[in-house]
């Protein structure tokens, strides 16, 4: 069982889960909190990221999140022109960003037994200086679902979703991790 | 709040997937029972096995609810009134399981349309879905 601090913790993060969802994805172990991941995880998060072009993933995983959820765009107010889909779509601090945003993703794909100390510095940075409401960071996960599952189509399975989806909440979690 | 523009393109999509209503229905259900196993706990009474008869069917019948209410969006307060009252009253789902559903719905069409799963597409349908969610709950309390 988690300690009940860690739990709340998480329980936070993750109120879109139920807890058995979230006992599965840590672990349920008195050792600790050290994520599971299975081989199919590991191998299939591998997969799909050696697959990804990064150039075009990135900047299209940005522009959907300003355009579907356009509140996202107050954190890019020095960012030009965000007017429409079309304008937000061709400008290229999106498009820098948004790549940035994924080789960021990449370190983590690296790194999956230690997301926490992956994102601790990102983390820091999101909470103190960006002050980005960590909420957001959902919104950004399901947008690049998305964009991965338009570029795979069938080969984008519920299991093959199912393991992104959980990779994800654990950088997610880890980005959480130093706000208070 | 939907635009005319919008609502077209939601009655539109829809429209375009009725003939494919069971596989799409079917897929968005199987992707949220492998993401959020929890989900699965309101279907122990119906086999889920992967594009079993029960999952085609059942997908099948919230497709056609959806494509129903997305023909006339404006009217989806009188359109889902006897889901509504299901929803409610008998099935009892807790309502923050729609945003899952949802999740996999718009999942399941950027599978099926590829590219054509447009940014304002998908905007569009993600609004639409929410609305749909908000709409199904309004009776539960």
């Amino acid at each position: 069982m988690l300690l009940g601090g860690e739990l709340g913790g998480f329980k936070r993060c993750f109120s879109c889960l139920r807890e058995q969802d979230l006992l599965s994805i840590t672990g349920q172990s008195r050792a600790g909190t050290m994520v599971q991941w299975t081989d199919f995880e590991r191998a299939t998060i591998q997969d799909v990221f050696s697959k990804m072009d990064y150039e075009s993933v990135g900047p299209e995983t940005l522009s959907r999140c300003l355009i579907v959820y356009p509140w996202t765009q107050r954190y890019f107010g020095n960012f030009g022109n965000l007017y429409n889909a079309a304008a937000i779509m061709g400008n290229p601090l999106v498009a820098k960003h948004g790549k940035t945003i994924l080789y960021s993703l990449e370190r983590g794909v690296k790194n999956m037994d230690n997301l926490k100390d992956t994102y601790a510095e990102l983390s820091v940075l999101h909470s103190e200086k960006l002050r980005v409401d960590p909420d957001n960071f959902k919104l950004i996960s399901d947008c690049l679902t998305i964009v991965v599952a338009s570029r795979m189509g069938n080969a984008f399975t519920g299991e093959v979703q199912a393991a992104l989806h959980k990779f994800l909440a654990v950088v997610v979690s880890s980005l959480r991790r130093q706000y208070y | 709040m939907l635009s005319k523009k919008q609502k077209e393109l939601i009655a539109e999509i829809w429209a375009s997937l009725t003939p494919v209503a069971e596989d799409i229905g079917a897929d968005a259900l199987g992707r949220m029972f492998a993401s959020y196993p929890g989900t699965k706990t309101y279907f122990s009474h119906l086999d889920i096995s992967p594009r079993s008869a029960h999952l085609l069917s059942h997908g099948r019948k919230i497709v056609l609810a959806i494509a129903e209410g997305a023909r006339d969006i404006g009217q989806l307060t009188v359109t889902l009134a006897p889901l509504q009252t299901l929803h409610a009253y008998q099935l009892r789902i807790d309502p923050a399981n729609f945003k899952l559903f949802s999740h996999c719905v718009l999942v399941a069409l950027a599978c099926h349309m590829g590219d054509d799963f447009t940014p304002d597409a998908h905007a569009a349908m993600d609004k639409y879905m929410s609305a749909f969610a908000a709409v199904l709950s309004e009776k539960y309390r």
